[in-house]
């Protein structure tokens, strides 16, 4: 690898220059080293060598059970494409991924847009009724969403039920329980990237709109040719993590479907969910990981697109 | 809309709409405490009253009778303290060298900071695991700690603000005056960065507050839980009515929620300063 290269070609140097230095330089470099190792070490062991050996892993038929660790190629990563398991977890995931992205982003769009800019002396309130949601632990939030969402005695139920509607089963429907997940994962963010997008919208400089209501620019002009341009970069960023956030969705579907009678996670399997099932209830880790390398490559994905488009020129 | 105007009774509809939103937003919570402060038989209620007919405090006394409530807490404040401690340690001198140092490999090692602090834990949770159990530290405290010690992002985070806020003439000035260069990082590196570290501490202590996946993992003797785990324990075992139920979850949650009623400027400026989840 180049990398590699790299480093071994700086160690040459510095140990040829070390001789050479001042002892005060000297005395310096002993200094960044003896601090920086320690904390290199463990950021080493505790990142770098298990994001490594993930994938490593991926490529053995490795469980506790049978300790003979055996060599089996792209078998594991083949034979999870067709694992029903594992496409319903990808689906289910990329579902409430996406859901949980365009509906928390656009909420947070608009709530951030009144704040920002016709919020008056509410905004402060707004965003701590918003953010609470964000430092909450998700357990005990979630047992108060399934306690709203139950079916006989929920809240939701209660004040659909006024408008007419029949009482739906939230937290046992399949197709119901995921939007259930997707609502309250928008929840849980929606906070968060209100208050990034109002750092956004809150930079952009007041000028631009006086100037652009001078040449007669309608509101919507203005939105749509100043707020929305400058504001793609940061839009693009909240999405990113929204995303990779939300397809690691684990925690709402453990409590959510966990009761004395239910299994917890089994009606809506997640992605998350199933690598813990495959890694520590079969033992089977080489397939888990081999799981977790398909979640990294969205990740992965998701960067690289980011990238992209921030070195794009915006028009 | 753009301009600050009088309000007008639209702007007037837009803010009720927007506070009505706000308080959907806090119900949940709400909804938690109201139910814990209820006897049984008004879980019963069709349709569900918003506050309890008879206020009681004992769902509490069960919940704590019932399950070591206390225990738990006690664990997650040792977790979260002790994790706090080390990153902001880990983050500041790793963040300041990184920063301050010019030497082979500063580079490398900052991008590789910076691109592992955006996978997920979950993505490599299964080698962490095995790690942990090779040094035979399943199902203990320092298990449980151990992976919470160091934060890429918070090493990140201190770089940007040492190059941003810590002059080199300062340093040199520092060095000149006969400061040790550990004297210089402890006594005025940290000082200059007082205010990213209390951003940094805010966030490193919610995030250990409130983990989930990695306690579920390595431990299994319910004396070493951290509560949120504790909580989702207690909410599958038998014979646990939603009352009690949300008595424990509102024991798992005031600490952060009060935390950041109390310090809420903080908070919010430490995201925007951080962009930090």
């Amino acid at each position: 690898m180049m990398a590699s290269g790299t480093i071994g070609r700086g160690l040459h140097r510095v140990r040829s220059a070390l001789p050479s230095v001042p002892p005060q330089r000297r005395r310096t470099y002993l200094f960044a080293y003896g601090f920086l190792a320690p904390i290199v070490a463990l950021f080493a062991f505790l990142r770098i060598v298990p994001i490594i050996y993930t994938v490593i892993l991926g490529f053995f038929d490795w469980s506790l059970v049978n300790p003979a660790h055996t060599f089996v190629g792209l078998d594991n990563f083949i034979n999870l494409l067709s694992d029903p398991n594992f496409q319903t977890a990808f689906l289910n995931t990329t579902i409430i991924a996406v859901g949980t992205t365009v509906v928390s982003i656009a909420l947070a769009y608009l709530v951030a847009a009144v704040v920002a800019y016709g919020g008056g002396k509410i905004g402060g309130l707004i965003e701590i009724l918003f953010f609470l949601p964000v430092v909450t632990p998700l357990v005990p939030a979630t047992l108060g969403w399934r306690s709203i969402l139950d079916y006989q005695h929920g809240v939701l139920n209660a004040i659909s039920g006024i408008f007419g509607i029949p009482n739906q089963a939230w937290t046992t429907d399949p197709t119901l329980a995921i939007v259930s997940v997707i609502m309250i994962s928008v929840w849980a963010q929606v906070g968060y990237n209100m208050i990034i997008l109002l750092v956004g919208m809150r930079s952009i400089p007041r000028l631009y709109y006086e100037a652009a209501a001078v040449d007669g620019a309608s509101t919507w002009k203005q939105v749509r040719h100043i707020t929305f341009p400058l504001m793609v970069p940061i839009l693009l960023f909240v999405t990113v993590i929204t995303t990779i956030q939300a397809y690691n969705v684990f925690t709402q579907v453990f409590v959510l479907a966990s009761d004395v009678q239910g299994a917890p996670g089994y009606l809506v399997p997640v992605l998350v969910y199933d690598i813990f099932q495959n890694g520590f209830r079969y033992f089977n880790f080489g397939y888990a990981a081999a799981e977790a390398v398909y979640l990294f490559l969205v990740v992965i994905v998701l960067m690289l697109l980011q990238f992209r488009l921030f070195n794009r020129p915006t028009d | 809309m753009i301009h600050r105007r009088r309000l007008n009774p639209i702007q007037l509809v837009i803010q009720v709409l927007l506070v009505a939103l706000g308080l959907v937003m806090v119900f949940p919570l709400f909804w938690l405490v109201s139910t814990s402060l209820r006897p049984a038989p008004e879980l019963l209620a069709i349709p569900p009253q918003l506050l309890p007919q008879h206020w009681t405090l004992d769902n509490y006394a069960n919940a704590f009778a019932a399950a070591p409530f206390g225990t738990w807490l006690l664990n997650s404040l040792i977790f979260a303290t002790i994790s706090t401690v080390f990153i902001l340690l880990t983050s500041l001198v790793g963040g300041y060298i990184l920063a301050k140092f010019k030497f082979p490999g500063n580079n490398f090692l900052f991008i590789l900071v910076l691109a592992t602090a955006i996978v997920p834990f979950e993505i490599y949770m299964l080698p962490v695991f095995l790690e942990v159990q090779a040094l035979s530290l399943i199902n203990t405290l320092p298990g449980l700690i151990l992976p919470y010690v160091i934060l890429s992002y918070g090493i990140f985070f201190m770089r940007q603000n040492v190059l941003a806020s810590v002059p080199d003439e300062l340093l040199d000035a520092a060095r000149i005056d006969g400061l040790s260069e550990t004297g210089i990082m402890i006594r005025l590196v940290s000082r200059l960065l007082a205010p990213a570290l209390s951003a940094l501490a805010i966030f490193a202590y919610l995030q250990s507050w409130t983990a989930f996946i990695w306690p579920l993992l390595v431990l299994n003797d319910q004396n070493l839980f951290p509560v949120q785990l504790g909580l989702a324990q207690f909410n599958s075992s038998v014979s646990v009515n939603y009352a009690v139920l949300s008595a424990g979850a509102v024991v798992a949650m005031a600490p952060t929620v009060i935390a950041f009623l109390i310090l809420r400027r903080r908070i919010i400026e430490g995201v925007t300063l951080t962009g930090f989840r």
